[in-house]
């Protein structure tokens, strides 16, 4: 099968600082596929390129076979697109909203497929309200409808959860999921939050600095077969005593007084805390986390 | 075709459910309004000042305050001002989408960047046009029936001109044809500016500044600036006033609007070739 985009050593500079610096990734038909990196990271310049908003100054953008630079109106058709922020006409209603959408994508759809429209993205009887009346989360849902009108087979959407309420993230997921799997709807989906791609995404890639740091699927990337535990406990020597005695010790990476830090599987974690307090631990705390979040974390502070 | 068709649709819609399209409708209602109420009022008496002056050479009879007079009043004053209105509209066209974020979903459908941006320049024009019909309908329309027709005193720069009533009419159309031609050249680098910035402001006040600077050189009679007149887009802007001359200088006509065509192409040209080539960072 075809990639839907394909992505290779592209460059973008802006008045000389590289934006974008030789990415190449690959997005198969059928995947939700995460685009993770902190703010600033050449996220939206990369999917702006995608959308031929921003020519690169090197490299090849392919999307379903095809070359962007040269096949750009066909390509364009397949693709429905929230880049940054959903953007409308203020002073019209959402209805002629969708009807300039419909229009520029040579669309002649009737009320009732309107009306169908803004019922699956959760705006019903708010068509005729200007848009300027509504919410920054409504306008994300507004923002779904015109990604939709068209049914496009590839769907680039810039964080798209930003502004939704915790509602609205749940009803985006399932949207999405129910786009893909019962659609067959390829989606690639920015972000800066890794629990929103985990979440959501079958394959990512995590770029930093217009490169890339990592990629594949979020099962192999996000693993929980070698975590990053942290436990604080109350009475740490007893606590280093019982670990040195144990096969626990040769899980223990670090320890700084009341806290020690551990390598291993999820499935772990329980057996430890069981061997620990049944031998007088008190474990004040425990979390844990994959050791690409704990990287991405890293990153994300530095930016 | 059909898709240059869908967005053209689309940019007469946007610019006609535009609450700042109607401020240059209503302005040029209002000031035509208010000068025919002035007109009359004190017309008369403003007219006999003026045509005093000619009394000792010839006598003045008749309705000399009629509508084709109103109408010319109203167009000499009124041509300096309507610029501004069309660049108040046209100036944003693609800075405002940029500066609002529309532009993306524009830029991000199947159309090319030239149809999309010569839809917006023929929504423009059309515009234009819209507003020169106003201007026309209130101007010599609604002039003529409050002050009726007959023959038009043109006060030129070299003189008097009677001007019959018979063949006044396609002087007018000729006239505001050449006003559209001006305005066409306002609009078109009102549009080729908006391709260049990211703000919705700066274009409409660069073309504003750019009608008054080439205004203030037409005005002032050096060597210097007498270079560069006839390259100025401002100067050929007032050509439709050679249409109420005695003999008509067609030459003089033809070359004005030879040279405002190819400003308006000029304009046009370079706005696609920016355009086409610019990066949508906003």
């Amino acid at each position: 099968m075809q990639a839907a985009i394909t992505l290779e050593n592209v460059s973008k500079k802006f008045n000389g600082n590289p934006a974008v610096d030789k990415l190449s990734f690959e997005v198969k038909q059928g995947d939700i596929y995460g685009f993770l990196g902190p703010n600033g990271s050449g996220k939206s310049t990369t999917l702006r390129m995608i959308m031929s908003l921003i020519k690169p100054d090197e490299g090849s953008i392919h999307l379903f076979g095809e070359s962007l630079a040269s096949n750009r109106s066909s390509i364009m058709r397949k693709i429905g697109c929230i880049i940054e922020k959903p953007d409308f006409y203020g002073y019209l209603s959402a209805l002629e909203n969708l009807k300039l959408f419909a229009r520029a994508n040579l669309l002649q759809l009737n009320e009732k497929d309107y009306t169908n429209l803004l019922a699956q993205v959760g705006l019903s009887g708010r068509g005729k309200d200007k848009v300027k009346t509504y919410s920054h989360g409504m306008k994300q849902r507004l923002g779904l409808a015109q990604v939709l009108i068209h049914d496009p087979e590839l769907i680039i959407l810039d964080e798209p959860n930003t502004g939704l309420d915790p509602q609205g993230i749940i009803d985006l997921r399932e949207l999405l999921w129910s786009l893909n799997v019962e659609q067959g709807k390829t989606i690639l989906f920015s972000s800066h939050i890794l629990s929103e791609v985990q979440e959501i995404c079958n394959r990512m890639i995590i770029i930093h600095h217009g490169k890339t740091v990592v990629q594949g699927s979020v099962e192999e990337l996000l693993s929980t077969e070698n975590l990053q535990v942290s436990m604080e406990v109350s009475n740490p020597e007893i606590c280093k005593q019982q670990l040195q005695q144990s096969r626990w010790q040769a899980f223990l990476q670090s320890e700084d007084e009341h806290r020690f830090s551990f390598g291993m599987a999820k499935t772990e974690i329980p057996l430890l805390i069981e061997y620990l307090t049944h031998h007088k631990v008190f474990i004040e705390r425990i979390d844990y986390k994959n050791q690409l979040e704990d990287y991405f974390l890293k990153i994300t502070k530095g930016s | 075709m059909k898709e240059f068709i869908a967005i053209f649709k689309n940019e007469l819609v946007k610019t006609m459910k535009r609450p700042r399209s109607f401020i240059g409708f209503a302005i040029i209602s209002f000031v035509c309004m208010v000068l025919q109420a002035a007109f009359y009022q004190d017309g008369k008496e403003l007219l006999s000042m003026v045509t005093s002056q000619f009394e000792q050479v010839f006598s003045v009879q008749g309705n000399v305050l009629n509508g084709n007079l109103i109408c010319f009043i109203i167009l000499q004053t009124l041509i300096v001002q309507m610029p501004l209105l069309v660049a108040f509209v046209t100036g944003d066209t693609i800075s405002g989408e940029a500066a609002s974020g529309t532009l993306r979903f524009l830029l991000t459908r199947p159309a090319s960047r030239t149809k999309i941006l010569l839809a917006k320049w023929l929504s423009g024009l059309l515009y234009t046009l819209i507003l020169l019909a106003i201007l026309g309908f209130f101007a010599l329309i609604v002039s003529r029936w409050i002050f009726g027709e007959g023959d038009l005193v043109a006060l030129n720069s070299d003189g008097l001109t009677i001007i019959r009533a018979h063949e006044i009419n396609w002087r007018w159309a000729a006239a505001f044809f050449i006003a559209f031609l001006s305005l066409s050249v306002v609009a078109t680098y009102a549009v080729m500016l908006s391709t260049m910035m990211d703000n919705s402001i700066t274009p409409i006040v660069t073309v504003m500044v750019t009608i008054i600077v080439f205004t203030i050189i037409g005005l002032f009679d050096m060597p210097s600036f007498d270079l560069i007149k006839p390259f100025l887009f401002t100067t050929h802007m007032i050509s439709w006033r050679s249409l109420f001359e005695d003999p008509i200088p067609w030459n003089v006509i033809i070359q004005s609007c030879s040279i405002l065509a190819i400003h308006i192409m000029l304009f046009l040209g370079i706005g696609i070739y920016y355009f086409k080539r610019k990066d949508i960072q906003s």
